[in-house]
């Protein structure tokens, strides 16, 4: 299966990403900003990073590149897309998904590993979770803060559409502790913190078992494995 | 240069923390009076002569669908501008 990553001038966490999809068995495939195609990949990543250096608003010119065209069209048909930070404030500004991102409250660049709380598993990349599960992966951003209009909100909550909840602390003010989302068919699902730093024992959050053996992002990938092949 | 100036403001009722940042900084200073600050941005649009109004109503369209994000900013104004 394979799976493309987008590199836009200013992403940093393309290979990362790539790396992960490698470790949860799928194919990365290299996507790049100025082209229309996407290469018959069977889904999609938009990685961290700060995309053309964040001028304008965090995602803004990104969501008007060419390969954003092609995505934008492919995700209404049902294309899994996911966007990881960086990649969260394109699908915002690309209208994927609702609401905004916006400086966090207290102004200052959070880096953490931060736990979370499984809300939805009915999408594309939360399905090898279990509603409830409790996972720790890293946080790091400056402009993490989720808002929205209140009838969005309520329109969230009820339609069960938040996938990911901060625990413990709200790092960046995030409007009811919102740390991802998807969309109403579970194709496109945005998040802050990067599941893609947390996928090989070595290299990811201290979990109680050992320094650095947190893999919780894993089963964000292995998700998208398990709904392409089932679907 | 003859220019369409275009105004956007986070929204009224949305946190604005780069505005309250500065907010607090003032009222560290001493300076008395100010009850909030707001940042938004000044983004102008440079054209080679005066702006048809053709082109300001395509500026007002970027304005609303471009420049600025509906969800979180407003536009404040989209003015042609001679200087």
């Amino acid at each position: 299966m394979k799976i493309g990553v987008v590199t836009f001038p200013g992403s940093l966490d393309d290979r990362d990403a790539a790396r992960a999809i490698r470790i949860a068995g799928g194919e990365p495939v290299a996507l790049w900003h100025a082209d229309s195609t996407i290469k018959k990949v069977d889904a999609v990543v938009l990685p961290g990073g700060f995309s053309y250096g964040d001028y304008l608003r965090c995602g803004a010119i990104a969501a008007q590149a060419p390969v954003m065209q092609t995505i934008i069209k492919h995700a209404s048909k049902g294309l899994p897309v996911l966007g990881i930070c960086n990649g969260f404030q394109i699908l915002v500004e690309s209208h994927l998904l609702p609401g905004g991102l916006i400086r966090n409250e207290k102004q200052h660049f959070v880096c953490r590993d931060q736990r979370l709380r499984v809300e939805s598993v009915d999408s594309a990349w939360t399905n090898a979770f279990q509603t409830g599960d409790e996972i720790t992966i890293p946080l790091k951003n400056g402009e993490g803060g989720y808002i929205a209009t209140k009838d969005t909100l309520k329109m969230l909550e009820g339609e069960g559409l938040i996938t990911f909840r901060y625990l413990d602390v709200n790092p960046n003010g995030s409007m009811n502790d919102i740390a991802g989302l998807r969309n109403e068919r579970g194709n496109v699902v945005g998040l802050m913190p990067h599941p893609e730093h947390a996928v090989e024992p070595g290299f990811g959050p201290d979990s109680p078992v050992a320094m650095r053996s947190g893999i919780d992002g894993l089963k964000i990938f292995q998700s998208v494995l398990n709904s392409v092949v089932s679907a | 240069m003859p220019k369409i100036v275009v105004q956007v403001m986070p929204k009224q009722d949305l946190l604005d923390p780069p505005g309250k940042a500065v907010a607090k900084a003032l009222e560290r200073s001493g300076k008395k009076g100010i009850k909030a600050v707001r940042i938004g941005k000044r983004i102008e649009l440079h054209y080679s002569s005066k702006p048809t109004a053709a082109q300001l109503a395509e500026a007002q369209k970027i304005a609303e669908s471009f420049l600025s994000n509906g969800v979180i900013e407003d536009v404040i104004s989209v003015t042609v501008e001679q200087d």
